[in-house]
């Protein structure tokens, strides 16, 4: 077919590519190698119950392959990577109208766009190859060593040519199987095929994937598609129109929890303290059990997933709105002995505290928490909370447990995170950096002159290197340089005390180069950057 | 108002005055179902907090009743450290220890929340009885020396203030020694020192109130100053050995004691104190009652008994011991957990109102309404109840209330009968059982009750082992426990004939000892004459065999007068345990008293919130019961939500993902889903809205842990779970 040989002069790659019909041979020559193999094989392998299966499987992946796949299969099967586990290789997503034909697994599309990461997967591998399944990886990844390792495999073996061909054989079918399994599962026997392959247990899964300090995936980057990023607006824009299927399940599963709302109320008051688990955003759950519940009384909503929140500016909050004290205190500790001793000496003040996601990333440090914690244990402060992080819980011990006194309610509402994702911080979305260039005006506006020149300078140099990738930032005499030539300093302390007053407001950042020089750079995103200098233009 | 706004984290409301007064709730408006049935509901809610008052003052008794032990011990440590300071003899072992700071190390077991209540007292009895100086510290407000020392001096100068403002009123015209400590104020031990001779020596000064408040506390003029490290474990050993260093300087002008609260083992001293520093303390050690103990006393005065009408069903129990003995060793939170299934059995149970004492749920019952009636009739157990009777009254049973109403009362009535039977015959029980080998029927008597609860005890295994055990009990281990088998019996009053049944059994096997020794003796004789006729003939080894072996079946045959007792007295005991430890479900209207909701309480107090999000992601028709969602085998449907597709393809990857081909590998998932040829070009090309759910899905994985950015390659994510579901 249409893999050609590989010239032999390379001598690394004993890899070659050989036609459909040879494989088949091979495959066959080696399904017998293997078993007359297995006399000495026993000895060494642990392994070797599972024999038995390859076979049959392979017998079934026969049918269904197509050439197509042989060359994908063939033309990297010496690249032993991980991404091989691309996703969608066993998951089946069943499709209750259309003919299993049809289904598409991910693997496929993907497969018909690009054959170089086709790899076979290593966890399929030692289905395959279960009598030497440390060796092969070892020839996969260097096969350098074969001089040695192939001594057991071929004693008498003395020409190269045969022995490549073997390898070949040998590399054939075990990364076959792997590239074509999703294929075979979707089309053919998808229940067949998940009881015979025994997923790999769960440890063994983790330190494969951890095993090489490499990973190899596919080296495709969204910029390939049209709209690489969205922006957070755009974003809103599309999900807006989409409609929510299962609209009646959660409504359903909404009203069930409604319905516990005057427990809650009860076990509040009673000294206990709330707090909902669960898949799916709960701020709508907490807002609408606030308005019918709380709205007679004293409460404090925070945004625990607001990006800039502080223990401080709850604790401020409290002390300032609800207590209405004036007056500052030296530390959150002094403060939280205040809030305890005044709402100890007036019990009928009863307060309602309502944090949606107490675990949000600004709270979850070991002090915040145990403020936190003692708030809870006053008794007329009543706590409501909701958590939504899987490793939450981590973050309280025994000490802060007893003081927080949760009743754990699992409230899943399938509801999407749109308030708790929204804030630009999450990783697909495109920083537009609204908030970025307004504070960057500001600060801006409070400088002086020269000290806008010098920021300039830097911003028109870095947008200048932003389509080189190794940019690293302008060296400190470089700027120096520039400065003096601009006529903006004078002196290099002068320069220094200005880049010390932009580090503060954190507009510049310095990293030490590896020949020790310093080297400065913006954080702030090109798009960003170009929007900020032509706004100083039009000025 | 809204709620949500990219300046502020934090809202808050109050609401107008006048609304305030209009809708401000208690905790009872509350109790109902959301249903208006508030008479019922309100008296409910009233029987329910008043039983938990009774119920939380009896574990404080408990409580201070267990601790009154190592408290007085400790106690009894500070007033000998204090008069080892205060004695000035001069010989050489005395001055060493003098310049030793005497330190009590208080090993408290690793339940650090009922921690509280024993420092509590014990500060309070030191307070009351030693010294008025006293010092708890936290580790979380000592991070460094410094405010360590801040900490002590504010609690002890902070302290003489408030002393002086109640005793010394006539003393008004004096310089104050003291003040609050000023912020300026240098806070070293030096200043601390001071301090204390200021105040010692004003109170040895003539002042008649002084002198009688200084005798009255029994340790002269120099009380010592007590300094409690409450978690000893969590201080930076670094800041501890310079603050003992340092207090070891002073010791001759500053009398100091220390108490080290440990959660561990005493060995954590010397792991966090090198050899110098702990040379200058003298450590002696004091151990607080085990937290298993507590709990066995505690379940011992809330649960085993008929003081509190509230019952456990065997499941509730085991989850609440389950949840001590797996996972916090904590009482307190086992109180809590009793709290919670006391507050959901009255909110849930609507007969629960009739869960009071015997003279109030009789007169209850008088006044029960139409509604409680059918409610009644509901009950499992008196559905039951009522197949059992005649079919006239089960006529009448089923149609009128009255009759009803007086059957509650005779069933509430022998309901109350059954357990004060109930729990003197279970602990009669455990006294013959709990020192058998192996304890077939468990150690403690919570493991017993546990048994009994479930099943009929008698039908079980373990019972019959017990058993034969006992049937091979010596004399005097038999007396001895029927002994107290008949003290724990005489408390209950309706258990007399058994009582004497049991007293009687007692004085024939005092009779047997009397005389055995005479029947023995005759017995011998007796025995003893044929084998020597045997001997006496010719001897013949076969002969000889059969003999003995005739002997042998005789012996096992033929059983003892005592074995015959024996046999009897554990019959009796049978038999009793057969009439009394029916298990709950056996009665009728159980109901009212015993909460059995298991689950619940596990879900609240012992969550996986984990295992919940995972489930929810995995297989989405658990929640969501839609026939579109529905699926075999670890499969996911392709119309499931978007987060449940997209964590179900990361699932399959590696440590890092493409975020490329996860977003196209959605999209061709979502395309199948939406009826779209996969081959046809329509479906291949992204449109903008699947690629915006991608994007909230993924950010909603990374929201909720499951991902993390990575630089290690562009545009890829790190992957952070592994396992589980």
């Amino acid at each position: 077919m249409s893999s050609q040989k590989q010239p032999k002069e390379g001598r690394v790659l004993e890899v070659r590519f050989v036609g459909d019909e040879e494989v088949l041979q091979h495959i066959v020559d080696k399904q017998e190698g293997v078993k007359g193999k297995n006399a000495v094989q026993i000895l060494v392998s642990l392994k070797t119950p599972r024999k038995s299966e390859p076979e049959d499987s392979e017998d079934e992946d026969h049918e269904v392959c197509n050439e197509q796949d042989y060359v994908e299969a063939l033309g990297t099967a010496a690249q032993a990577s991980e991404l091989a586990r691309t996703p969608g290789k066993s998951v089946k997503f069943t499709t209750a109208d259309s003919p299993p034909e049809e289904v598409t697994s991910p693997t496929r599309a993907s497969k018909r766009q690009s054959t170089q990461y086709k790899t076979p997967s290593k966890g399929k591998k030692n289905q395959f190859v279960s009598t030497t399944p440390h060796r092969l990886r070892k020839r996969l990844s260097a096969p350098n060593l074969r001089s040695d390792s192939d001594s057991d495999f071929s004693p008498s073996n003395s020409e190269e040519e045969l022995e490549a061909e073997e390898e070949a054989s040998k590399l054939v079918p075990e990364s076959k199987p792997a590239s074509k399994a999703p294929a075979a599962g979707l089309y053919k026997t998808p229940v067949k095929k998940a009881k015979k392959v025994p997923e790999p247990s769960l440890v063994e899964e983790y330190f494969e994937a951890h095993s090489s300090s490499k990973v190899l995936t596919s080296d495709r980057t969204l910029q390939k598609l049209q709209t690489p990023q969205l922006d957070q607006d755009t974003l809103c824009r599309l999900l807006d129109g989409t409609s929510t299927a299962f609209s009646a399940e959660l409504k359903q599963l909404n009203k069930e929890h409604e319905r516990l709302f005057h427990k809650w109320m009860l076990q509040l008051q009673l000294g206990f303290n709330i707090v909902l688990f669960g898949l799916g955003s709960k701020r709508t759950l907490l807002e609408k059990f606030r308005t019918s519940m709380l709205l007679g009384s004293i409460h404090v909503v925070i945004n625990g997933f607001f990006p800039s929140i502080t223990i401080r500016s709850i604790l401020n909050s409290i002390t300032e709105e609800v207590l209405e004290h004036e007056g500052h205190f030296r530390n959150p500790l002094d403060q939280m002995d205040f809030i305890v001793k005044t709402l100890k000496e007036d019990p009928d003040l009863q307060l309602f505290l309502l944090i949606h996601n107490i675990d949000g990333q600004m709270l979850r440090g070991d002090k915040t928490q145990q403020i936190l914690g003692q708030l809870a244990a006053i008794p007329n402060l009543h706590l409501i909370a909701s958590i939504d992080h899987i490793n939450a819980p981590l973050s309280w011990d025994q000490f802060k447990m007893s003081q927080f006194n949760w009743l754990w309610y699992e409230t899943t509402t399938y509801q999407p995170y749109i308030e708790e994702t929204s804030y630009e911080n999450s990783l697909l979305v495109k920083q537009s950096g609204a908030l970025a260039l307004s504070s960057l005006t500001h600060v801006m506006r409070s400088l002086t002159p020269n000290a806008r020149g010098i920021f300039r300078l830097l911003a028109e140099f870095q947008l200048e290197n932003k389509d080189n990738p190794s940019y690293t930032g302008l060296s400190f005499q470089d700027f120096y340089q520039r400065c003096r030539e601009a006529f903006l300093v004078n002196s290099d302390i002068t320069l220094r005390t200005q880049l010390t007053e932009f580090r503060d407001h954190k507009l510049i950042r310095t990293k030490k180069g590896a020949d020790g020089v310093e080297y400065l750079i913006i954080p702030i995103e090109t798009g960003t950057l170009s929007d900020f200098l032509e706004k100083e233009d039009k000025e | 108002m809204t709620t949500s706004s990219v300046s502020k984290g934090c809202f808050v409301f109050k609401p107008s005055s006048k609304k305030k007064k209009t809708t401000s709730l208690k905790a009872s408006d509350y109790f109902h179902d959301g249903k208006a049935d508030s008479q019922n509901s309100e008296s409910r809610f009233e029987t329910c907090q008043s039983l938990w008052q009774r119920m939380k003052a009896e574990t404080e008794r408990v409580q201070e009743d267990l601790n009154t032990n190592i408290l007085d011990s400790l106690l009894e440590f500070a007033r000998k450290s204090t008069a080892s300071f205060q004695s000035k003899t001069d010989d050489w072992a005395s001055r060493m220890r003098a310049s030793e700071i005497p330190t009590a190390a208080l090993v408290l077991g690793v339940n650090v929340p009922d921690h509280a209540m024993t420092f509590q007292s014990l500060s309070a009895l030191l307070q009351e009885s030693v010294t008025p100086y006293v010092v708890c510290l936290q580790s979380k407000e000592c991070s460094a020396l410094k405010q360590v020392l801040q900490k002590v001096l504010v609690q002890l100068m902070g302290h003489s203030v408030c002393v002086e403002d109640d005793d010394d009123e006539e003393d008004q015209s004096g310089p104050r020694p003291t003040g609050i400590p000023s912020r300026k104020m240098l806070c070293s031990m030096a200043t601390l020192c001071g301090w204390y001779t200021a105040v010692t020596q004003k109170s040895a000064s003539p002042s008649p109130g002084k002198k009688r408040l200084s005798s009255s506390k029994g340790c002269g003029q120099r009380p010592p100053v007590v300094v409690i490290f409450k978690d000893l474990e969590s201080f930076t050993p670094r800041v501890l050995q310079e603050f003992i260093v340092i207090s070891s300087q002073y010791i001759q002008q500053l009398p100091l004691i220390f108490i080290f609260g440990i959660a561990t083992s005493p060995i954590t001293i010397h792991g966090m104190l090198p050899h110098s520093v702990s040379s200058l303390l003298c450590i002696q050690l004091f151990q607080s009652l085990s937290c298993t103990q507590h709990l066995a006393t505690v379940i011992d005065k809330l649960v085993l008994t008929t003081t509190f009408p509230f019952k456990l069903s065997g499941k509730v129990l085991q989850v609440l011991i389950s949840i001590f003995l797996y996972h916090d060793f904590s009482v307190r939170n086992f109180i809590k957990g009793l709290q919670l299934s006391l507050l959901d059995h009255f909110y849930s149970q609507p007969l629960s109102m009739l869960c009071c004492d015997k003279q109030e749920a009789r007169s209850r019952a008088k006044e029960l309404s139409h509604e409680d009636c059918e409610n009644i009739r509901q009950l499992p157990s008196f559905m039951r109840y009522v197949e059992k009777q005649e079919p006239e009254i089960q006529v009448q049973l089923l149609t009128c209330d009255k009759r009803v109403k007086d059957v509650t009362q005779s069933l509430l009535k022998e309901l109350h009968a059954y357990h004060k039977n109930y729990y003197p015959v279970l602990r009669c029980l455990h006294a013959l059982t709990s020192s058998l080998p192996k304890y077939p029927l468990g150690k403690q008597i919570r493991e017993l009750h546990g048994i009994c609860l479930e099943k009929n005890v008698w039908e079980t295994e373990e019972y019959e082992s017990a058993f034969q055990l006992l049937r091979m009990l010596a004399k005097d281990e038999l007396v001895a426990a029927l002994r107290t088998c008949t003290e724990i019996l005489k408390c209950a009053k309706k258990l007399g004939d058994a009582v004497e049944k049991l007293e009687e059994f007692i004085e024939r096997f005092e009779l047997l000892d009397r005389c055995s020794a005479v029947v023995e003796m005759g017995q011998e004789g007796e025995e003893e004459l044929p084998p020597q006729k045997g001997l006496q003939k010719k001897t013949d080894l076969f002969q000889l065999q059969k003999s003995l072996l005739e002997r042998e079946s005789r012996r096992t045959k033929k059983l003892s007068k005592f074995e015959l007792l024996r046999l009897a007295v554990l019959d009796c005991i049978d038999s009793i345990v057969k009439k009394h430890l029916l298990p709950p479900e056996s009665q009728p209207l159980h109901e009212v008293f015993y909460y059995s909701s298991a689950g619940t309480l596990r879900r609240h107090l012992n969550a996986a919130p984990r295992t919940a999000i995972q489930t929810a992601l995995n297989n989405p028709y658990c929640y969501l019961q839609s026939e579109a969602l529905k699926s075999e085998g670890g499969a996911i449907s392709n119309a499931a939500p978007d987060i449940c597709i997209v964590y179900k393809l990361h699932l399959e990857c590696g440590r890092l993902i493409n975020l490329y081909d996860w977003l196209e590998a959605y999209a061709t998932v979502v395309a199948a889903a939406e009826g779209k040829d996969p081959d046809s070009a329509a479906a291949a090309q992204l449109d903008d809205v699947k690629h915006a759910r991608f994007i909230r899905a993924v950010s909603e994985l990374e929201f909720l842990g499951f991902i993390k950015p990575t630089k290690q390659k562009t545009d890829h994510v790190a992957r952070l779970t592994w396992g589980g579901c």
